[in-house]
């Protein structure tokens, strides 16, 4: 076998087009294995570790490109060493024009197009703060998907984005509809009246495709980023982002979403929507009702029934709905199905709100309930390998990804674990989400398929039911098709739930016992 | 809150930096987007990220700012005129009968490469110093001989840039700031002193020059009353498809016919005025030289402005690349290794032949034409290897780590663009864009010249060390 390396000095490009590369890279015919990647002291180790580290890659630095390819000799490298360059060749659409002109910076993008108004940051977040001031100074709101950035720089930006009347969504911000237009992860909703702010990704886009189901549409769905509601950062973009919807013409009625904030700071949004001319529905995952509801908000516990209210606040008739009410005679026909040692639930999420939210349907009924999530330190999960009774893990935590792309499109990691618990025979019941929409993986439900099946083939072998609850969170208008999704999840014996509400729900109810 | 109004009343129209699954998810929605060639800036070297950082200090930045208008403003009013022709130990500061001046940051001769080498000695035996190469390289060992940049004696030297006593040298003045740069004259191509040849045929054609070529030149210009206005002309030259740097086809042409009227009025004989046009005739390249101290007179007066950030010279000795940048004045060079010219080679000839990049013609590109104004010069693009639209692209993406358009030399082909001046070297590092170099490609050992052309990056190191020194200062 021959390794060889050839590094591109100072090329950069995403590590999300560079897994992309890779995955084709490899399946080029003669090549044994190839990574292409920057060459970051992490990449390196990972190049180490399976026997691609060259001398060249050795010394490559972080801004270098590296591909390493091994092959069974030295010709077939060089042969893939041109296949490999072909893949980097974009073809020529033969559209000529502005879109033609290679810009490196923002300054030069917006000096030279005056239409442009927002600027999605997605770099290391070593890099990202100056990126945003830059677009902030070019006066364009920002939309800051990147994480890792300091508090310090938050601050600074929103206080920046604040003064001069411009959004700053993030950092750490997955999920924006800005003139029904998806930005990252976001879903393809009808446009309507209900606008959103949320601090939580998943959970505005749990909301969102709730209310696009119940025939309603988004005006706008704003991010703030997950630390926004802290003591430190004083919520700036969500009460700017609440004034903004107030403002909006299109807006009838607003849902706020977040984990519950910092006590000063729930005092200051609730100060603000108390205040506001429109009806506000607020939904704090796990969160307290008397506070929100003397605020003169509308309160809700969970997911589907925030959609709900914020419908029937928009004019729709409750008497009228089908609100997808639980399925009481499947749950009395899987709890037969159970023996009595098969008790727990396994939650393995790829979004992290909506991991908190089936964590909170269960920790209604149990206190036994472990996660990465856990607010309380004492349910915190010891090993991040190991399930501890009830377990719910949010797989785009960054104790999981580790440098990896997030779940959402890279499903490696909630995959091995899903097999790992499948053949847990205290395992009651297994829950998982299949995220679709702008950002995400082409066929989400498809990468679990054949795990799926073996594993319930396996279960049946061993004379127990395995019993997994699916949740497509998705609309009909998505790029990925919605309902073959469903359909595969039904063909593979899946418990199909319609809500991240009514999954978390079902699964509480299967493992009960006694009742 | 009308910005946010706007936002939600228009479709978001969007710069995307990073991940470019963003960019196509926003397209097949319809949005407009713009997705950026993105780099981590200073190579994600936190020490540079810092001094970038620091340069965005409101005070500090708006200094720079200031500094840099300056410069940019000194370089694009600078009036060079040729005002006439003289030998190097006449009219060039500090030149003694055994100084050799040579292209490119400081070296000396045990560093220096093949052609440089090359042309060393065979300028020693060209002023009677030496008998022949091998004598002379006994005595360029000796210390005998003083060794110095071009650049710090007004001059620019093409290739190895290698300069003594008696050559003749151009003379051009800046009208607006009064100094004066010197250059050397075209050998034309190929098997010449300044790419490394030495034999007696190389001798002979000096030898001409010195007694009747420059003569020639030295006494038309007498003639002239007001001088050649050679910023009017390079203009002329790019309207006319070359960039003066790889092409000098129009260049040259406009040069000998300003130069004929008074070429024909001296006192040599006409075989002798036939050997000059002939000479001028036999290679395009005779104004290339012309062009490089029309911008080192240019550059000069916007050399030393304190704060700024602008680069007033790019050059290399074929084993260093070094600049100089406006705000560390005087003679601080900041060097990075030479890289490989990458571009056709002359037939028989292969790529691992060709000399490092050598020569002060970057003064060019540093002035805003050569590699920076290819989309002008569609002509020679595939002597670069690529397509118009490519040599359009190198301009345009020049226009990214440059302050402003020099409105007195525009390409037509970009509505009459201004050629884009001023390279900043806080730009440089940030985007990781290098400035493009055209330029010709000499062979490693002495004593051949010249066997292709091409484009040619500078080290990265050099703009770095530069951006850490003004950081520190």
């Amino acid at each position: 076998m021959k390794v060889q390396a050839l590094i591109k000095k100072n090329t950069y490009f995403d590590s999300v087009s560079l897994m992309s590369l890779s995955t084709k890279a490899n399946q080029i015919e003669g090549v044994e294995q190839a990574i292409i990647a920057m060459g970051t002291e992490m990449n390196k180790e990972v190049m180490r570790n399976v026997g691609l580290l060259t001398p060249e890659v050795e010394v490559a630095g972080a801004s270098d490109l590296i591909i390493v390819v091994k092959s069974a000799n030295d010709e077939l490298c060089e042969t893939a060493f041109k296949s490999i360059n072909d893949l980097f060749i974009k073809k020529n659409t033969g559209k000529k024009g502005k879109s033609d002109i290679k810009y490196s910076t923002i300054s030069a993008a917006a000096g030279n197009n005056l239409e442009v108004n927002l600027a999605i940051i997605a770099v290391n977040g070593a890099y990202a703060a100056r990126e945003a001031r830059k677009a902030l100074e070019n006066d364009l709101h920002v939309m800051m998907f990147s994480d890792n950035v300091s508090i310090e720089d938050e601050i600074e930006l929103k206080n920046l984005a604040h003064d001069k009347g411009l959004f700053m969504m993030g950092p750490d911000c997955g999920t924006a509809i800005i003139g029904n237009t998806a930005l990252c992860f976001a879903n393809a909703v009808r446009k309507g009246n209900i606008g959103i702010v949320g601090a939580s990704g998943t959970g505005s886009q749990e909301v969102s495709v709730r209310v696009h189901e119940f025939g309603f549409g988004i005006s706008q769905l704003i991010g703030t980023g997950g630390r926004d509601l802290k003591e430190e950062v004083g919520g700036i973009m969500m009460l700017d982002g609440i004034q903004a919807l107030e403002d909006d013409e299109e807006t009838k009625v607003i849902v706020v979403i977040s984990k519950p904030p910092a006590p000063s700071v729930e005092e200051k949004v609730l100060a603000k929507i108390k205040n506001c001319k429109k009806p506000v529905v607020v939904w704090f995952v796990g969160g307290n009702e008397e506070k929100i509801t003397a605020a003169d908000a509308h309160f809700a516990k969970m997911s589907k029934e925030a959609a709900l209210k914020a419908i029937v606040l928009a004019g729709a008739d409750e008497s009228k709905l089908n609100k997808r009410a639980l399925n009481i005679p499947l749950i009395n026909e899987v709890r037969t199905k159970l023996t009595a040692e098969q008790k727990y639930i396994r939650g393995l999420f790829s979004g992290g709100t909506l991991a908190d939210e089936a964590m909170h349907a269960a920790m209604v009924k149990f206190d036994n309930v472990y996660s990465n999530i856990q607010r309380n330190p004492e349910y915190r999960l010891k090993d991040r390998y190991t399930s501890q009774e009830h377990t719910f893990i949010d797989f785009g935590d960054d104790e999981y990804t580790q440098g990896k792309p997030h779940p959402m499109i890279d499903p490696s990691t909630r995959l091995e674990r899903f097999i790992q618990e499948a053949k847990d025979p205290s395992v009651g019941a297994i829950i998982m989400d299949f995220v679709l929409g702008y950002g995400a993986h082409e066929d989400p439900v498809g990468a679990f398929l054949p795990a799926i099946m073996e594993a319930k083939h396996q279960a049946e072998q061993e004379g127990r039911h395995l019993e997994i609850i699916g949740y497509v969170l998705g609309t009909e208008l998505d790029p990925q098709d919605y309902q073959e999704q469903i359909d595969k999840l039904l063909a593979a014996g899946v418990t199909h739930a319609s809500s991240m509400q009514n999954a978390g729900l079902l699964a509480r109810e299967f493992v009960v016992k006694g009742e | 809150m009308s910005r946010i109004n706007d936002l939600f009343k228009s479709k978001p129209h969007v710069i995307n930096v990073g991940i470019e699954s963003f960019k196509d998810d926003l397209l097949q929605q319809g949005a407009e987007v713009i997705h950026l060639e993105w780099t981590p800036p200073g190579r994600g070297n936190p020490s540079l990220i810092a001094a970038l950082d620091k340069f965005e200090n409101k005070e500090l930045l708006e200094k720079i700012e200031a500094a840099n208008n300056l410069a940019v403003e000194r370089i694009i009013n600078s009036q060079p005129v040729l005002i006439g022709f003289d030998q190097a130990i006449n009219c060039v500061p500090g030149m003694t009968k055994t100084t050799i001046l040579h292209a490119g940051p400081p070296i000396t001769w045990d560093k220096m490469n093949g052609p440089m080498k090359g042309a060393v000695t065979g300028a020693l035996v060209f002023e009677g110093l030496a008998k022949n190469v091998e004598e002379a390289a006994k005595l360029a060992a000796s210390g005998e001989i003083t060794f110095s940049p071009c650049h710090e004696h007004n001059c620019v030297g093409s290739m190895a840039g290698v300069t003594s006593a008696s050559m003749f040298m151009h003379i051009v003045e800046n009208k607006t700031y009064g100094n004066i740069a010197y250059t050397n004259l075209s050998e034309q191509l190929a098997k010449i002193l300044r790419m490394g040849a030495n034999d007696q045929s190389v001798i002979d054609r000096l030898i001409w020059m010195r007694d009747v070529f420059g003569p020639i030149l030295r006494d038309a210009m007498k003639l002239n009353p007001t001088g050649i206005d050679l910023r009017l002309m390079l203009a002329q030259a790019l309207h006319m498809g070359d960039e003066c740097h790889n092409r000098n086809v129009a260049g040259t042409t406009l040069l000998i016919q300003a130069l004929t009227p008074y070429i024909i009025q001296t006192d040599f004989t006409i075989e002798q005025k036939k050997e000059v046009f002939d000479f001028v005739a036999s290679s395009d390249y005779f104004s290339g030289p012309t062009w490089m101290a029309m911008a080192k007179c240019a550059l000069d007066a916007a050399h030393g402005i304190e704060n700024s950030t602008i680069v007033t010279t790019m050059a290399r000795n074929g084993v260093e690349f070094g600049i100089r940048v406006s705000g560390m004045p005087g003679n601080n060079w900041f060097t990075g290794p030479a890289q490989k010219v990458i571009g056709p080679m002359f037939a028989g000839y292969k790529p691992e032949e060709s000399g490092l990049d050598i020569g002060d013609s970057a003064i060019t590109e540093t002035y805003g034409f050569g590699g920076f104004a290819m989309a002008t010069a569609p002509a020679i693009v595939a002597l670069v290897g690529g397509t118009p639209e490519e040599a359009i692209g190198y301009t345009t993406k020049m226009r990214e780590i440059t302050t402003t358009e020099n409105p007195n030399i525009t390409i037509p082909l970009l509505d009459f663009m201004g050629i884009p001046t001023g390279i900043d070297v806080r730009k440089v590092v940030q985007t990781g864009i290098m400035p493009v170099i055209n330029t010709a490609i000499a062979h490693k050992e002495a004593g051949i010249g010249m066997i292709g052309a091409g484009i040619t990056y500078p080290p990265v190191e050099a703009f770095e060390k530069s951006l850490l020194a003004l950081s520190e200062k």
